[in-house]
């Protein structure tokens, strides 16, 4: 097969096989686990009885392997759960029951994912915009001393912890200034005004803090194509610097950008949970942070997958808009 | 983040400097970037108050786990007793809200679990990512085959949420920074591989690789002696911007609450509970947020010099066109 639909089909299969693979290595190091996920689930003051029941309850006696195919069926095809008296009925895609609540992983991971899709398409917007214009800025002013403050800006912004960024801003705006009340997740379809105000300050933190690596790519790959033959010819023929700047030299930067947004998709969720615990936000990384906490394993383990799930769609997806963006890409 | 600017091409795997050009190169590299010694001079500073907090908290007198109740007002909610949040002559930096417990040396006791996690998750990294990557490149195909998938997946995953995962299963009993940085140590290590095995097997190639095979060198004795010196700079590069992201994901996790607990101190662990006592006691998240921010962009700094030290074409590309003075100028030597 060749060409372009040989190439998404090839990505595609690729993709799955790599998804697999981390479902796999996932459940295994999670489920392997030295720790006693029964005496945790149980609490400290069970009886040897009690925790062997309560692994009885959870099929912890079963072989691992044995284990990860039921999980597979119920990933696929759905799985019954019986909770003691009542049985539970967990339809495909189903990701088991939490230890905690009895929960459905899926279910809770459905009703958190608005709160963090916002979160990360907001910011990933603001950083978009704010990362490429201060790369086209500083390649503009390159040389220049407004140049050199944005790059000491730049850099300032990867060096700070997302953490630091958002209590910094959450302080000095919500409480020394009182512009904004202190961000209380509003749904988009309640109230889109209020939704976007109470997510100003979180997709800024995000933003800002990930818009400083963008700056930095943008700058230099537009840089490199400045010093190019067919930027001298366009000066040759007088074309004007700002569009030389503004429209030749950006088209460069557009496929490192959309590279490098994949990429940064991983890390964004990593500060999204960051962000998310800050602000109080009730999304996957909250929820995620207190499954660690109570040692929620198929909670933990779901979330890692549908992030994992993510992350790696995200790479497939820039994959073939790297290749659209930039035709001298060869595809393989 | 720093391992954002390693994605960015930045810092490309083809660097196929062999750098044979030594030590003495790197340091007069070095020497001449006034940003980067000025880091470096922050860095050892740094170092050095983590080597010597005994000293320093003996010096003032105090530890950072004693609890000193009558420090603080507990009547409001445990604000520290006195102006600037309780600081005196006995406690310099003040004392911690609700506990008391001495802001200074939890401060400095903090700087040896930041660098010293950090440092240790780096050389975990280095070396699981040496050895898979030069095991990728001189193993069978179906070895670099199996290990590249595998370094994929591991790249793939995001760090901050495979660590915060991971930290959910293991034993407490484990002495909490040796975990976290083995944690940061076991899962980070994919680009190091990737970088080791593309440079690997371009050395692979040279003349004086083949040498050794022709005369009968083992793989092991050519992996040591030929291609180890060949794959320090790239590796030494990555490392020295790994360190500050390291830095980062551990002060990320104990602010979770997940990483360093208490009463072991830690700069991210400390902002926890910030917020809430900005007024009463300001520096206590001015602190540790500015002590983070300082060590993270030193080291950035530090790295960056360091990459423009050992690789100076990768320097000079990124520096393409500087300055629109000497392009005209040039220009204008063209038509002249």
């Amino acid at each position: 097969m060749n060409g372009f639909t040989g190439f998404v089909l090839r990505r595609t299969v690729g993709t799955a096989v790599t998804l697999l693979a981390i479902s796999v290595i996932v459940y295994v190091v999670f489920y392997a686990t030295p720790g006693n996920v029964a005496q945790i689930t149980c609490g400290p003051r069970c009886s040897p009885e009690q925790v062997h029941q309560v692994a009885r309850q959870l099929n912890l006696d079963d072989p691992l392997f044995l284990r990860y195919w039921h999980f597979l069926q119920g990933l696929v095809a759905g799985q019954d759960y019986s909770t003691g008296t009542s049985v539970q009925h967990c339809s495909a895609p189903c990701l088991g029951l939490s230890y905690q609540s009895d929960q459905q992983v899926t279910q809770l991971i459905w009703a958190k994912l608005p709160v963090s899709l916002s979160l990360v398409a907001g910011a990933m917007v603001l950083w978009l915009l704010l990362g490429v214009g201060t790369g086209v800025l500083s390649a503009w002013r390159r040389g220049r001393f407004s140049e050199r403050v944005l790059t000491g800006v730049t850099l300032a912004g990867t060096a700070t912890p997302v953490f630091v960024i958002g209590l910094v801003l959450m302080i000095v705006v919500c409480g020394e200034l009182r512009l904004l009340p202190f961000p209380q997740y509003v749904a988009l379809t309640d109230d889109p005004e209020q939704w976007a105000w109470n997510l100003l300050l979180p997709w800024l933190s995000l933003a800002l803090i990930e818009a400083a690596a963008f700056a930095r790519l943008t700058r230099a790959s537009m840089l490199e194509t400045l010093a190019e033959d067919h930027i001298r010819t366009f000066r040759a023929y007088g074309v004007g610097e700002r569009s030389i700047v503004g429209r030749h030299a950006l088209r460069g930067a557009f496929a490192p950008v959309i590279a490098l947004n994949a990429n940064n998709v991983g890390s964004a969720i990593g500060g999204a949970v960051l962000t998310e615990t800050l602000f109080g936000l009730p999304g996957i990384g909250q929820e995620l942070v207190h499954a660690v906490n109570v040692v929620d394993l198929p909670v933990v383990v779901g979330m890692v997958l549908v992030i994992g799930f993510f992350v790696v769609l995200a790479n497939a997806v820039a994959d073939v808009l790297y290749a659209v963006a930039d035709r001298r890409v060869v595809l393989t | 983040m720093s391992e954002v600017l390693l994605a960015t091409g930045a810092i490309g795997t083809d660097t196929s400097v062999p750098a044979a050009s030594g030590v003495r190169q790197f340091w007069r590299r070095l020497r001449t970037q006034r940003a980067a010694l000025v880091a470096a001079g922050v860095v050892a500073l740094l170092v050095l108050v983590a080597l010597a907090a005994p000293l320093l908290t003996a010096l003032e007198g105090q530890d950072p786990t004693t609890y000193h109740p009558s420090l603080v007002d507990s009547a409001r909610g445990g604000v520290p007793i006195g102006p600037l949040g309780g600081i005196s002559g006995d406690h310099w930096l003040g004392v911690e809200p609700q506990t008391g417990r001495d802001l200074f040396a939890r401060l400095t006791y903090g700087a040896r679990v930041s660098l010293g996690v950090a440092l240790a998750a780096t050389v975990v990294q280095v070396a699981i990512g040496i050895t898979l990557g030069v095991a990728a490149a001189l193993g069978k195909r179906w070895v670099d085959q199996l290990l590249s998938r595998f370094t994929d997946i591991i790249v793939a995953m995001p760090l901050m949420i495979m660590s915060l995962a991971l930290l959910a299963i293991v034993p407490s009993s484990f002495p909490r920074p040796v975990l976290v940085a083995l944690v940061i140590g076991l899962i980070g290590w994919g680009n190091i591989a990737r970088i080791v095995r593309a440079q690997t097997l371009t050395l692979k190639e040279l003349d004086h690789v083949s040498a050794a095979r022709l005369s009968g060198w083992g793989t092991w004795s050519i992996a040591r002696r030929e291609l180890l010196p060949g794959i320090a700079a790239p590796v030494i590069t990555y490392a020295a911007l790994l360190v500050p992201s390291n830095i980062t994901v551990e002060a990320a996790l104990s602010f979770l609450g997940v990483g360093v607990k208490p009463p072991t101190p830690s700069w991210g662990q400390m902002l926890t509970a910030a917020d809430v006592w900005y007024q009463a006691a300001p520096q206590y998240l001015l602190l540790p947020a500015g002590a983070l921010f300082v060590t993270v962009f030193a080291l950035t700094v530090l790295g960056d010099g360091v990459r423009t030290a050992l690789d100076p074409r990768a320097a000079s590309r990124l520096r393409v066109g500087t300055g629109r003075r000497r392009e005209s100028k040039a220009a204008e030597g063209g038509r002249a």
